[in-house]
């Protein structure tokens, strides 16, 4: 627990209201550098809002939040350049290939050209994608799409990334290897911010919050939290939590 | 630099991977005009013609003989009061009444000149114009070969009188309608559903997550269908030059400014409808029942303003299109030059601004 020292993202006191709705009342937490970190609830909890906010799609209504040691509302240049983002809905272009796609993205963060191209073959390499590189996103499976942009997120190796219900949709053995990619990014110092639904894997996670209508109602290590909460397993604190 | 150029190069992946979009883009231009042209300037046959002749004499019978043998025309009704020429007009199965002026051929020999009334419903303005014309040039044929050719110096007047629509405005409308049509189309629509590709797939998130300013964003994903819409405004005024043999009075350069002034504002119209709509359905729709009916019915390109009821005349003053199709009419039929077309210009261009203005309003409130 010793690279868990720092930490990467601060929020203190952040409300988000959209007219008299409060989507987001009151958050305060902390995320360590390193962890990968579960942002859980309902649909509608106001956990998507929350990391709109902090990705920088969206300015909050009052509080404190620090990104990479960076103000959201001054410094949102500089935030930007140290996040990652993956969306539910992959994000990718459907008519450009993989490689132009990775060329893309990568380009739009200001990387060389010749570092994108190295990087490109060794991500394909590791992907096991070579084959299949001039191919159009649209005509490949759902599970390599994820991976392929779940890389693309990364691939300007930010300090953060945030995952917006990354698994959505894909089965079961699917999310498995998408885990292991999560765990590999983890291990090389990136920060894994993830909202999910699915509270198995809540239990990957290094720490987990779990709201509900717009509020913290729970904040630790899934070991911690089915302690506090008396529950077998994550799904039963959920329940306990939202009622 | 170069990742604005990667953005622009992406964006042309897109439009050129995708059949649909290169039929709109190039495939309808050319369909168009070339529909719109033939239609128009497609020859006449069998009009159905009325004659009213005061004088029933040997040339007047003559004169109508040519007129009905020549294959364009088909006599349907003989007149035989004023009163009647104003009735079959208006049961609308005749196009043209010609009238033949009392003692005909007895002017023609005591005074050497008669007179004939040719009397068109110009409701629809081409029909009427291609009729009269070759009407007249039956009846100086008929002078030319007949008379003239015997020694005879008699002329012919014939007085062309248009009912409905005296100016004939509507001929060569075909051009510029079409040009406002497809700049729309192209500029407007396509960059409309373009942006609400992005943002429906997603990807306009990540786009804004990464440090891209939202500004170049736009302009990126705009200057593809700029130059299209430049391309294809250039492809249609060469068919109308060149294929139909529509004049250029006016100065080419200044045509081509402001052809690419009205790009520049339907495609601000296109950004303003992408904030308004998240998915490519609603900017297709948006587009479809805001810009393109509207354009088509409203501007004058179809029918003509001054016969519409006043609250649409009202309604098309709005219509950025209508502006666009006087200023290119002037420029090609008239030869004019800013000194006439400045008003348009400038609505034109005031229409641009404000269109930009409340889309990066529209742009903030979104991001609050």
């Amino acid at each position: 627990m010793l690279k868990h020292t720092d930490n990467i993202i601060e929020v203190k006191n952040l409300v988000k209201k959209f007219g008299s709705f409060v989507a987001n009342d009151n958050l305060t937490f902390n995320v360590k550098k390193g962890e990968i970190f579960g942002f859980l609830g309902a649909n509608g909890a106001g956990k998507t809002t929350a990391l709109r906010i902090l990705s920088g799609l969206s300015y909050p209504t009052s509080g404190e939040v620090t990104v990479a040691g960076f103000d959201v509302y001054k410094e949102g240049e500089k935030v930007k350049k140290n996040i990652g983002y993956m969306s539910q809905k992959f994000s990718l272009y459907e008519d450009l290939t993989v490689r132009e796609n990775i060329r893309f993205y990568g380009g739009i963060y200001g990387l060389s050209n010749k570092y994108i191209k190295e990087k490109t073959e060794s991500l394909l390499e590791r992907l096991k994608m070579k084959d299949i590189q001039n191919s159009l996103i649209k005509s490949l499976p759902l599970g390599w799409k994820q991976k392929i942009a779940f890389s693309v997120a990364i691939f300007h190796n930010p300090k953060i990334v945030f995952l917006d219900e990354p698994t959505g949709g894909v089965d079961p053995i699917t999310r498995r290897d998408f885990w292991e990619m999560i765990y590999e990014a983890s291990d090389s110092g990136i920060t894994v911010f993830v909202t999910t639904h699915y509270m198995d894997e809540a239990e990957y996670c290094d720490r987990v919050s779990i709201m509900d209508q717009g509020r913290i109602e729970g904040l630790d290590t899934p070991g911690e939290l089915k302690k506090q909460f008396n529950a077998k397993n994550m799904d039963e604190v959920f329940i306990k939590i939202a009622r | 630099m170069s990742r604005f150029l990667g953005f622009v190069k992406k964006e042309f992946h897109h439009i050129f991977r995708d059949p649909r979009t290169m039929l709109i883009l190039f495939g309808m231009p050319i369909a168009q005009i070339l529909i719109f042209g033939y239609v128009v300037s497609n020859e006449i046959t069998d009009v159905k013609i009325g004659v009213y002749d005061k004088s029933k004499d040997h040339v007047t019978h003559e004169i109508t003989n040519k007129i009905t043998s020549s294959g364009f025309f088909i006599l349907s009704e003989n007149l035989n009061s004023d009163q009647e020429i104003e009735d079959v007009f208006k049961k609308g199965i005749i196009r043209e009444v010609i009238v033949f002026e009392s003692n005909f051929a007895e002017k023609l020999e005591r005074d050497g000149s008669a007179g004939i009334q040719i009397i068109a419903d110009a409701s629809d303005a081409n029909t009427a114009n291609i009729v009269t014309n070759y009407t007249q040039s039956i009846i100086n044929n008929y002078v030319k070969n007949e008379l003239l050719a015997q020694g005879l110096p008699y002329e012919i007047v014939p007085e062309v009188r248009m009912l409905y629509n005296d100016e004939l405005k509507g001929v060569y409308m075909f051009v510029p309608g079409t040009m406002a049509l497809i700049l729309m189309l192209v500029s407007a629509m396509m960059t409309s559903i373009s942006i609400a590709r992005e943002k429906e797939m997603g990807t306009m998130e990540v786009l804004l997550v990464s440090p891209l300013k939202p500004l170049p964003i736009v302009i990126g994903k705009v200057i593809p269908y700029m130059v299209l819409s430049f391309i294809n405004a250039v492809v249609i005024i060469a068919l109308s030059y060149f294929v139909f043999e529509m004049p250029i009075q006016g100065n080419l350069v200044f045509l081509l400014l402001e052809t690419l002034l009205f790009i520049f504002m339907a495609l601000s119209l296109g950004i303003l409808i992408s904030t308004a709509s998240n998915s490519q359905l609603v900017a297709m729709f948006i587009s479809m029942f805001a810009l393109m009916l509207p354009t088509m019915l409203l501007s004058g390109f179809i029918f003509p303003i001054e016969n519409m009821p006043k609250i649409l005349q009202w309604f098309s003053t709005i219509m950025p299109a209508r502006y666009f199709i006087v200023i290119v009419k002037n420029i090609m039929i008239k030869g004019s030059g800013i000194g006439i077309v400045w008003k348009e210009t400038l609505i034109i261009a005031g229409m641009t601004v404000f269109f930009l203005v409340m889309s990066i309003k529209k742009f903030k409130v979104r991001l609050e």
